[in-house]
């Protein structure tokens, strides 16, 4: 904050020292004046000045908002007319000179607008862009930046070149000097050209690709052999950053897909390491644990009303606002879990422990569960997708050296990391986690100690529907909810079992991030690889194409690689060690 | 896991070859009988078709599943390629006939192709399409097959992976830059071997061909049964290890039947094309190949009458219910499949005999029938 003031500060004093007035004032002067090119130059020195008041006071005058107050035997005032209209249709009269009311108020009709010719606007414009480029905004000051840079703007180059020994924000001082050396390539002596081509390449600016690209097919450049030299230099130093910068943001998304991954595989994992269940409605506890999220959303709004099989049930609403209505996901966590906990408890006591010895058939039978769930869910909330807002703490990013990082992907990592962790502490910490490891380990011995499998079975399962409860309130915060929501997971979640084996927690997060990076990393590298594919016998043809389409192309290897993993651990990467032979 | 505790299917009652009997009489005869007198509608044939397809689907389950103990939840795959090989004869079959009157099939008009891709070029002939539609399932099935029985993958955990194979099949027939259609897959047929699709007597006889074939599948598995190679294959089921240390090579044994699977889905595919009119790929979409599995389990596993019964079972129910009660369909049949699996493991075959059973425990005088 200190430092934003000394910036505006040493501005003032900058434009003090040149006799500068208040801007308002300038601007007074300016609709006053007589003739265009007296109002011109008056508005010319407004450029590159920082006042907040620019900004309204010359937008109103471009739309016809700045009129002209002539009282008979006095000077005419410019003024704005403000707040509500009475009944005669008048308004507050503020003057521009001072943005103080004058004390009368005033009917629009009656008064002359301030006139405006095209060259006058074209001024205006110019002041407005050179205004956002010392706005203490840092956001706007950047994005003037990057439009004047990309532009190659070149009545702007005094107005950045004033800038630069202003700033002291490492960011906007970079992105000056990139606006300033785009700018600067076009510039018609060879040696500022030169010079231009050296700060890109030592910015390595990833914006200047194509304006480099385009002025190594200038005639010029390919006249001067220095020119070229210099051009082909930066254009691989940005392109090795490039590079750089890719591998960055493919890592960065790995991540974040893996532990997606993860957070939905967890669960299935647990329930299939204790009981050698896969529980094919999984995918349909995802789905209960975002309803859930969408109910509490709803009843900390306005309610909700709902109708399924003819019933209507309408739940009441909070109506709650500003931090309690943004803060429903911390309540809506815990219902999440216990919600999918409870109806896999049902689902536990009601089907599957009657089939605890037949593993395929427990499948089958947890589909129908599924095939259920989902029609149910259905009926309940409607065939389409419902909303659940996405908060507003998850629709930033940070750029960390140009690699761009969402907040919803650094909240994906974090989620993960806080259930896994907390996952961990339950299996290792608990008497809950003494009892699942031991008749994971082995039932009967578990059994025969005094353990009683049935009820361990039954937390087990109540543990990994919750967690699979908490992975779709997770996902109702960064995709869409509906009734198969969780199907669009099942797939990927037990290929993340089948890798992973069912000894470990570990072996599931390390299975999460492999097949997560391994997606994310075909999916950036495949348009690369796709002309060396052509190359395979028989079937390059059919790879080259399919490599066209990186997403399923990375789907399809990924499959390829579990099957060839499989050949070397037929149990995943982590068995639970046993002699037994089934 | 003690084998004890699994579920054996009956063996093979005395009577199917009556009941099989009885069942070529009537597909064979009188069905195609009573459409030529006008008894039955061209649809209801038509429809009829369709369910003797989606047996030799069940069928294909259950040379795995009920045969072999292996859960294959990907068979909808090989059916589906079955169907798209022979599709792309009957593509090219319209010639200039489509939308946009140009001999090639619109879809690739309208991806901006002007002639026909190579490797379509082929399949203008009707014996290489169908050389296709078993050689193409024939090799993926095969390699697969291989990797997988090799590494000893059993269990959940070959279901789970013949699952993403399906789902990676229609991955990438989902694809436009396959060119094989698409979303959209292949539709509006016209001519198939010179006959026009649009003739009751054409579909008539794929009636009658696909109710040969399912006859002869069916004979042919019979018969299967019967030798060595049935009793090593149900021997497997039972007790894969002890069979594998009798010195029986499974993985070899498991690969034939896997690869054999694949072909008669494959079969069944290629019949069903030409009746339905369309093949597209959520064909092999997972819920597809699952949906194969509720018709197996509700028929009967490991009989060959079973999967027959409840391919056609199933499918009647889905079309009345899908019609009458669309909103309670998904209800009924994950239900039906939950009910099956917890109630009746031997499904609507083994009905009857669970009856008698009842009833022998529930008769006054429980004593022993004397000889009728």
């Amino acid at each position: 904050m200190r430092k934003t003031f000394s910036i505006i500060t040493a501005f003032f004093c900058l434009f003090a020292k040149l006799g500068a007035e208040e801007a308002r004032v300038s601007i007074a002067r300016a609709a006053l004046a007589k003739g265009e090119s007296a109002q011109g130059v008056i508005l010319k020195e407004l450029m590159g000045r920082a006042d907040e008041s620019i900004l309204p006071l010359l937008d109103a005058w471009r739309k016809d908002r700045l009129y002209l107050y002539e009282p008979t035997g006095a000077p005419g005032v410019p003024v704005l007319l403000e707040g509500a209209k009475d009944g005669k249709g008048a308004q507050v009269a503020v003057s521009v000179a001072t943005g103080k009311a004058i004390g009368l108020r005033l009917v629009a009709d009656d008064l002359n607008s301030v006139a405006h010719s095209a060259n006058l606007r074209r001024i205006m414009k110019a002041v407005l862009d050179l205004t956002d480029l010392s706005s203490a905004n840092r956001a706007k000051k950047l994005g003037a930046l990057a439009a004047i840079g990309q532009g190659q703007q070149v009545e702007k180059l005094p107005a950045l070149e004033r800038r630069l020994p202003l700033e002291t924000d490492p960011a906007v001082i970079k992105a000056l000097r990139e606006a300033l050396a785009l700018v600067r390539l076009k510039s018609p002596d060879a040696e500022i050209r030169l010079a231009a081509l050296r700060e890109l390449e030592s910015l390595q600016s990833l914006a200047s690709t194509d304006f480099i690209k385009s002025l190594q097919k200038d005639p010029a450049t390919l006249k001067d052999v220095r020119l070229a030299d210099a051009a082909r230099t930066a254009l691989l130093a940005v392109e090795r950053h490039r590079t750089v910068v890719d591998f960055g943001g493919t890592l960065f998304r790995s991540l974040s897909l893996g532990s997606i991954l993860i957070i939905v595989a967890l669960g299935l994992a647990i329930t299939f390491g204790l009981m050698g269940v896969i529980n094919m409605a999984h995918g349909e506890m995802i789905a209960i644990g975002a309803y859930t999220t969408y109910v509490v959303q709803n009843v900390f709004a306005n309610g909700l009303a709902l109708s399924p099989f003819g019933f209507s049930i309408s739940l009441p609403g909070l109506h709650t606002t500003g931090w309690w209505r943004e803060s429903y996901f911390l309540f809506a966590l815990p219902l999440s879990f216990l919600v999918a906990a409870g109806a896999g408890i049902l689902l536990e006591r009601g089907v599957i422990r009657f089939l605890y010895r037949r593993p395929l058939e427990s499948l089958l039978a947890t589909w129908g569960v599924s095939l259920l769930l989902q029609q149910l869910l259905r009926l309940t909330f409607g065939a389409n997708n419902v909303q659940v807002g996405s908060p507003a703490y998850l629709s930033g990013n940070w750029i960390f050296g140009d690699v761009l990082l969402g907040w919803n992907r650094v909240f994906v990592i974090g989620f993960a990391t806080l259930i896994v962790v907390g996952v961990w502490l339950v299996l290792t910490r608990t008497s809950v986690g003494l009892l699942i490891r031991s008749v994971t380990q082995n039932r009967s011995m578990a059994a025969c100690m005094g353990v009683r499998t049935e009820r361990v079975n039954m937390l087990t399962f109540a543990l990994g529907s919750g967690l699979a409860g908490l992975a779709g309130a997770f996902l109702s915060q960064i995709g869409n909810v509906g009734p198969s929501l969780g199907q669009s997971y099942v797939v990927d979640s037990f290929m993340v079992v089948v890798v992973g084996g069912v000894g470990d927690l570990v072996g599931t997060v390390i299975s999460g991030l492999g097949i997560g990076s391994f997606d994310q990393f075909t999916q950036q590298y495949s348009p690369a690889i796709a002309g060396g594919l052509a190359n395979v016998p028989f079937v390059g043809g059919a790879l080259q194409n399919l490599a066209q389409d990186s997403a399923v192309f990375g789907k399809i290897l990924v499959l390829c690689v579990i099957i060839l993993f499989l050949q070397w651990r037929p149990s995943g990467l982590f068995a639970a060690r046993t002699r037994s032979l089934d | 896991m003690a084998f004890s505790e699994k579920y054996t299917p009956p063996a093979p009652p005395s009577d199917t070859v009556a009941a099989l009997l009885a069942f070529t009489v009537l597909a064979v005869l009188i069905m195609p009988m009573l459409d030529v007198f006008g008894a039955i509608d061209h649809f209801t044939l038509n429809l009829w078709g369709k369910y003797l397809c989606y047996a030799l689907l069940a069928l294909s389950v259950n040379v795995l599943w009920g045969g072999t103990g292996l859960l294959s939840l990907g068979q909808g795959l090989f059916f589906a390629l079955g169907g798209y090989m022979h599709g792309m004869y009957l593509m090219r079959m319209i010639g200039d006939q489509g939308q946009y009157h140009k001999p090639i099939p619109d879809f690739l008009v309208f991806l901006g192709w002007t002639e026909l891709p190579g490797f379509w070029k082929p399949f203008e002939h009707f014996s290489f399409a169908m050389l296709m539609v078993f050689l193409l399932p024939g090799i993926i099935a095969g390699i697969f097959g291989w990797l997988a029985f090799r590494s000893r993958i059993k269990g959940v955990y070959f279901s789970i992976l013949t699952q993403a194979l399906t789902y990676a099949g229609a991955l990438i027939f989902f694809r436009n830059n396959t060119l094989m259609g698409g979303n959209n897959g292949f539709t509006d047929f016209k001519m198939e071997l010179g006959f026009s699709l649009r003739e009751p007597t054409t579909q008539r006889g794929l009636f009658i061909a696909t109710a040969v074939v399912l006859i002869g599948v069916v004979i042919f598995l019979r018969w299967l049964e019967g030798t060595k190679f049935g009793l090593v294959q149900r021997a497997i089921r039972d007790g894969e290890n002890r069979t594998l240390f009798s010195g029986y090579a499974t993985p070899a044994f498991k690969l034939f039947l896997f690869v054999l699977a694949a072909l008669i889905a494959a079969l069944g595919g290629a019949l069903y094309v030409p009746q339905v009119g369309i093949i597209n790929p959520s064909d092999m979409t997972p819920e597809k190949s699952l949906e194969a599995i509720v018709w197996v389990a509700v028929g009967g596993r490991g009989t060959l009458l079973g999967p027959i019964l409840g391919a056609v079972f199933v499918n009647m129910l889905k079309s009345y219910a899908t019609r009458a009660i669309p909103d309670l369909w998904l209800i009924l049949l994950g239900g039906l499949f939950l009910l099956v699996v917890l109630f009746l493991p031997g499904g609507l075959v083994s009905l009857p005999e669970k009856l008698r059973r009842l009833w022998q425990r529930f008769r006054p005088t429980p004593t022993p029938a004397p000889a009728a």
